[in-house]
């Protein structure tokens, strides 16, 4: 399962650093998306584009986790020379992370 | 309870103006905020002020002003701005003569000027959090250091009868609480209620954002009517409370999902958001959805603000040349990385100096590094870009990707060239006292 069947994502930037926040469409979803997306998954899943620290923040009343990708934007927004300097592009990027399937009963998104 | 509607009518510098329009006339509000500025703007517009002092100002302002300021007068709504960018004055000054040619002789606009702090700051010991240096060290490149303002002086303006209130670099967030403490009389230390009126802020000062833009994927996030895209309108309560919604017709959607994804939009510890007004918590925030592109949201909190404010500082940063050139057909991406190829080597033999260079192949590694991995693309484009000492070595890059039309792999098509001077940002925190904030009010 991909993480964009139970999860949507907005990506900002503020200087060097990145945020995506991963908020389940469904709010029961919650458990399982902080279990799975963890801030480990996410740095591996950037490796070669963030280069400082990755830290996760849980907000369990907006069904979201929200990361903070410390140097991530080649410089910053005003000098990086990347296509996409803002990393716009990213929180959509990471909608195609692979999930396990949920266990039965688990709730559906 | 008392409620007052906040309608957003730009997100940014460049944004759509028939929102704008749209909500003055439709949107029954109180007031009409146009948030313009982004971290760079300042730095663009100080540049613009030193070539002509009555510049500085949003280049939209006198086109926006034209297509509000009657409909706005007309219904009582107020208007609050960081259009005036480098020179809030010189923009309240243009404000005062549209009014005038539009007969709305008497409109009152304030000015809130000291978020400029450049000049204390090249005599400070301030280091740039980027460096760790003392910012006087790069006097010779910085064009600008402005702080962020919080809401006390657009208050204190509207208490002063203002119509218009215009600023320089204010908190985003500011420019809504700042109509929320003159409207309900909240005080500055009551950082529960600033917390709410940050919330409320960060919820509409993106424009479309919260209204379906920057939202829709087709399939799994649908939104209708993105080309007539409504701007939100904000109904706050006393409480803090507030509902997001939009006027009724426009494109767009006011959903939970909209309203989740902008709360936490540029948000890093969302119970720590600091702003020069609030440390604001949004981590407890409930979000409901009460009826047809209606969310209410509630439960923001926050603590007692920062010691210090942020200030962003604009540099000139060198030069930066950039060449892009498009392949199509069976071996598109093959030609394409051949032309980079060629291009890495043409520019070492014509002794390119160039701290940064970047070889991309759009639609293959250009914004992900290669991470996801698809199949055979139908079309490239290659893209080198680096940065340069001086205009002339920039355009060079270019220049270099242009001679792959008769020299390089078959097939190259489209080429685009462009070189540029970079005016970046980097950010220092000041104590309060460097910058002090005033307000001028003018009369058309």
């Amino acid at each position: 399962m991909k993480l964009r069947e139970i999860a949507h994502a907005r990506t900002g930037d503020k200087g060097d650093h990145s945020s995506i926040a991963v908020i389940a469409f469904d709010p029961a979803d919650y458990d399982f998306l902080a279990a799975h997306v963890t801030a480990e998954v996410v740095r591996a899943k950037f490796a070669g584009i963030v280069k400082g620290e990755v830290e996760r923040f849980e907000v369990p009343a907006l069904g979201a986790v929200n990361f903070l990708m410390r140097n991530a934007l080649g410089g910053g927004v005003t000098r990086s020379l990347a296509l996409d300097p803002h990393g716009k592009c990213l929180g959509s990027a990471l909608l195609d992370l692979d999930l396990p399937e949920r266990q039965p009963g688990a709730s559906k998104g | 309870m008392k409620t007052i509607r906040i309608g957003t009518g730009a997100g940014y510098s460049g944004d759509r103006i028939e929102p704008a329009v749209e909500l003055a006339e439709k949107g029954a509000l109180d007031y009409l905020v146009f948030e313009c500025l982004a971290e760079r703007t300042i730095a663009l517009a100080q540049k613009a002020r030193l070539a002509d002092p009555e510049r500085g100002y949003d280049p939209l302002l006198a086109e926006r002003m034209r297509r509000v300021l009657a409909l706005c007068h007309a219904q009582g709504v107020r208007i609050v701005t960081n259009m005036g960018a480098a020179n809030p004055e010189a923009g309240a000054r243009l404000i005062a003569d549209i009014a005038r040619d539009l007969g709305l002789n008497g409109l009152k606009i304030a000015a809130v000027t000291g978020d400029d702090v450049l000049a204390p700051l090249m005599v400070s010991d301030v280091a740039l959090a980027e460096t760790g240096r003392p910012a006087a060290e790069m006097q010779a490149e910085i064009v600008s250091a402005n702080a962020y303002l919080g809401a006390a002086p657009i208050a204190e303006a509207l208490a002063a009868g203002a119509d218009v209130v215009i600023t320089g670099r204010v908190a985003d967030p500011a420019l809504f609480l700042g109509p929320l403490m003159h409207e309900f009389d909240w005080a500055s230390d009551d950082w529960h209620r600033m917390g709410c009126g940050t919330a409320v802020g960060h919820l509409l000062e993106c424009a479309g954002q919260v209204t379906g833009g920057y939202f829709a994927d087709p399939g799994v996030k649908d939104v209708p009517r993105l080309a007539r895209l409504g701007f939100p309108i904000g109904e706050v309560s006393e409480d803090g409370s507030v509902v997001i919604t939009k006027v009724e017709g426009s494109g767009g959607k006011v959903s939970a999902a909209t309203v989740r994804e902008q709360i936490l939009y540029e948000v890093h510890d969302p119970a720590s958001y600091l702003t020069p007004d609030v440390t604001a918590d949004f981590s407890g925030i409930q979000i409901e959805e009460i009826g047809p592109d209606r969310v209410r949201v509630s439960g923001a909190t926050g603590r007692a603000r920062p010691e210090t404010l942020k200030v962003s500082v604009g540099y000139v940063d060198g030069y930066v040349g950039e060449g892009q050139i498009s392949y199509a057909g069976p071996g598109a991406e093959a030609r394409g990385a051949l032309a980079l190829e060629i291009v890495r080597e043409r520019l070492g033999i014509i002794g390119l100096q160039s701290p940064e260079l970047r070889f991309d192949l759009i639609g293959v590694n250009a914004i992900l590094g290669g991470a996801v991995t698809g199949g055979t693309p139908a079309e490239v484009r290659a893209r080198v870009v680096g940065r340069a000492a001086s205009l002339r070595e920039a355009e060079k890059i270019g220049d270099e990707v242009e001679t792959l039309y008769t020299n390089g792999p078959a097939g190259g098509g489209g080429v685009t060239k462009s070189a540029k001077q970079v005016v970046a940002v980097m950010s220092a925190l000041v104590p309060r006292a460097m910058a002090v904030p005033a307000v001028t009010i003018l009369e058309a």
